[in-house]
């Protein structure tokens, strides 16, 4: 694991600097299917947990989840690691405690209690709400239709950013770029991350570039809405209970009316 | 109160005399609860009860959150993510509160059209129409204040670009920003003082909300035919209203029940709909969103300011005569302002004599038209302004101001209204004498 972090840390300090933010045309994004899509969808544990090991074997080497608290890794519908492997998990990262060293500060190792640490290398942003701060599906024509069928689509963007180099790479004022067909503007600055066969899944799934690429997504979905089942729990109970009282209120209102209605159809002259 | 006649308070036990004599409160809920409002009332006049469920809701979820929220803008946008992860609950109270703005607004653009419809504006119902645009000020410039409050990527630029706004006022402009921002850009000061007026004007809003409901309580209500309840005795005023409670109360609360349920659908499965994703990157002064958007419910009025660029021959012609003191900048933010101000004004600038839209062939069609022109301002409010969106939001433009400035004059003199009802009595009748079964439901609502 230690390996991967330093070659993938080594790879991206070389070669992925500077920012290549350039309007323009818009990536195209495949609509890849997510197991949390819709009224009733639903995180897939499992994906999750697989999700959180790429994103520990290789995105970590840059980036950070400096929003995301270690504990949440044991929270009901999310990855739901049990307790003693959410502590050694949380010890496989060192933070800064500035109350250590009287009050001069130092790194030890995380707890539970800690947040994941933020991103180590300044041009690679913090992935905690990625997945909401990128929409993968618009318009048409700015009307929002795609959205509300198919959903904002951060996490189909990651996805498919993840998949979506070409190979193809070129230098701009001292920084390769790499040709994505999925980012804005078609150029990247970020190395491909992934590659197929870059983790070993415990579970046996194959850990192809897709497989991978949608395994992180998913996870990173996860700590960008945590709460997302019991807020649809939420949901589904709030629509039902309202509609039970509309209901109700439905018939209290027609049998309030409807002397007031038979009046007046009685005083009208016969038709 | 309302001037029709009808049954007044009589305290009756002892305890009740003893309070009235102190305090005559419960004659005051009790005249409030019971005022007689006109029978034939359709479903667009259920926006109100909506509208003040809307407020209570948004204060008290508002409440919660500055519980856990902190007002500086290196903790503002984690002390937000904090809510939504650590906090019992947070998630839900924090985006009943974010698509709570979208409620509101909803609701209270289908109160307006539906006052520009029936001409609930219009005398002696001017005041009520008065405090109403009051609040749709305050509402918007609380909407604003909030929506900075994240201190998101959109956040920072929408307060930017906004409050830049006011530095297009010639002479006084510049140091007015400043003296806005509490600096020379939106920082900390900014975000502080948004935070202590987002928790200010709602309460300035429901004292307004009092006087508003003050006011049509005095007049009565509109009605779908715009004809006044017969006063001339309590027998006939029965005769044309039922008391607020329990007839109205409960189809109110059946509407309001419904809507809730759709936004509780909004909130628990797509509670992010309506925002936008860049607000889900912290507040950096150093990089521009690609494109800066507000939020909806500002669109119709953002693509009007930005309609009037310096390619305009009236904002050229502005310009000229005034040596240059009202250039294109300061000419898209009167027009922004004057497009509500105009709106605010239509008691006097519409000078039919017949209230309701329903008895107007005219009218409607230019009505119509409006809310078509409303639609396609806030559609283009969101489009780059490049291509052929400007020349688009050029024409809505022109159109709304038109609407107000010449139609609704012309119309009261060129129109030849239809016949209408004697009375709503007759109305009431003619709606449910015809089938029996059709019940209210069926009523025609101009759902725009």
């Amino acid at each position: 694991m230690i390996k991967y972090l330093a070659l993938t840390a080594a790879v991206a300090l070389g070669l992925g600097s500077g920012v290549a933010l350039a309007a323009g045309k818009a990536g195209k994004v495949v609509n890849y299917d997510f197991s949390f899509e819709g009224p009733f969808g639903t995180y897939d544990q499992m994906q999750l947990q697989r999700g959180l090991q790429v994103y520990t074997e290789i995105c970590s080497a840059c980036h950070g989840l400096q929003y995301v608290p270690l504990r949440t890794l044991g929270d009901p519908g999310g990855p739901g690691l049990p307790e003693d492997q959410v502590r050694a998990y949380s010890e496989f990262y060192e933070v800064f405690d500035p109350t250590l060293f009287d009050g001069e500060g130092d790194f030890r190792a995380a707890t539970p209690n800690d947040h994941f640490p933020g991103s180590q290398m300044s041009t690679a942003p913090d992935l905690s709400l990625m997945a909401k701060a990128r929409a993968g599906f618009h318009g048409p024509y700015g009307l929002g239709i795609n959205q509300f069928f198919l959903g904002m689509g951060g996490a189909e963007y990651i996805a498919s950013l993840l998949t979506g180099y070409t190979g193809e790479e070129k230098e701009e004022a001292g920084a390769i770029l790499y040709e994505n067909t999925a980012f804005p503007g078609g150029w990247i600055s970020m190395a491909p991350p992934l590659w197929g066969d870059d983790v070993f899944y415990e579970d046996g799934t194959e850990a192809t570039l897709e497989q991978a690429s949608k395994d992180v997504s998913a996870f990173l979905m996860w700590t960008a809405e945590p709460k997302m089942m019991a807020r649809k729990q939420a949901g589904f109970t709030g629509v039902l209970m309202l509609g039970i009282l509309a209901a109700l209120l439905y018939l209290t209102n027609k049998r309030i009316w409807a002397p007031v209605k038979r009046a007046a159809k009685q005083q009208q002259p016969a038709e | 109160m309302s001037g029709i006649p009808h049954d007044h308070y009589e305290p009756q036990t002892g305890g009740e005399k003893w309070l009235h004599r102190r305090l005559p409160i419960v004659a005051l809920i009790y005249d409030t609860i019971m005022i007689p409002t006109p029978k034939n009332l359709n479903w667009m006049w259920i926006w109100g009860i909506v509208l003040t469920f809307t407020l209570v809701l948004m204060i008290v979820t508002g409440i919660i959150l500055v519980m856990h929220y902190t007002p500086h803008v290196d903790h503002a946008f984690a002390s937000v993510e904090h809510i939504m992860r650590n906090v019992n609950g947070g998630h839900m109270i924090r985006y009943i509160h974010q698509n709570g703005a979208s409620l509101f607004f909803v609701a209270v653009y289908l109160h307006i059209f539906r006052g520009l419809y029936y001409g609930s504006y219009k005398e002696p119902r001017e005041v009520t129409w008065i405090i109403g645009m009051l609040i749709y000020l305050l509402m918007m410039a609380t909407a604003f204040m909030g929506y900075v409050l994240p201190w998101g990527q959109m956040s920072f630029w929408g307060a930017t670009v906004i409050t830049g706004l006011f530095g297009a006022i010639p002479f006084i402009g510049d140091t007015l920003l400043v003296w806005l921002q509490g600096g020379p850009s939106i920082d900390n000061a900014t975000l502080n003082r948004f935070f202590s007026l987002h928790y200010l004007l709602p309460f300035v809003i429901l004292g307004l909300v009092i006087v508003h409901i003050w006011a049509f309580h005095t007049t009565g209500n509109n009605n779908p035919t715009g004809v006044e309840v017969r006063r001339t005795s309590k027998e006939e005023a029965e005769r044309d209203t039922l008391p607020f409670w329990p007839y109205f109360v409960i189809k109110d609360l059946f509407a309001l029940a419904l809507i809730l349920a759709v936004f509780f659908a909004v909130v628990g499965f797509m509670p992010n709909y309506l925002g936008h994703p860049d607000n889900y990157i912290e507040a950096n002064p150093l990089v521009t969103p690609a494109h800066i958007v507000p939020e909806w419910y500002f669109l119709p009025f953002y693509a009007i300011l930005r309609a009037f660029d310096d390619t305009v021959w009236i904002v050229q012609f502005a310009s000229l005569i005034t040596g240059g003191i009202i250039d294109a900048k300061f000419f898209g933010v009167l027009a922004m302002f004057g497009a509500i101000v105009v709106m605010a004004l239509a008691p006097w600038l519409d000078t039919s004599s017949v209230r309701s839209g329903r008895y107007r062939p005219m009218f409607k069609w230019w009505f119509w038209l409006l809310c078509f022109t409303f639609i396609v301002l806030m559609w283009v409010g969101a489009q780059p302004a490049e291509g052929i969106y400007p020349y688009i939001a050029l024409i809505a433009s022109t159109y709304w101001f038109a609407y107000f400035l010449v139609i609704l004059p012309l119309l009261g003199v060129i129109e030849k209204p239809l016949p209408q009802p004697e009375t709503i009595e007759d109305d009431f009748k003619a709606e449910y004498g015809k089938s029996a079964d059709a019940a209210g439901e069926a009523s025609p609502a101009p759902a725009e």
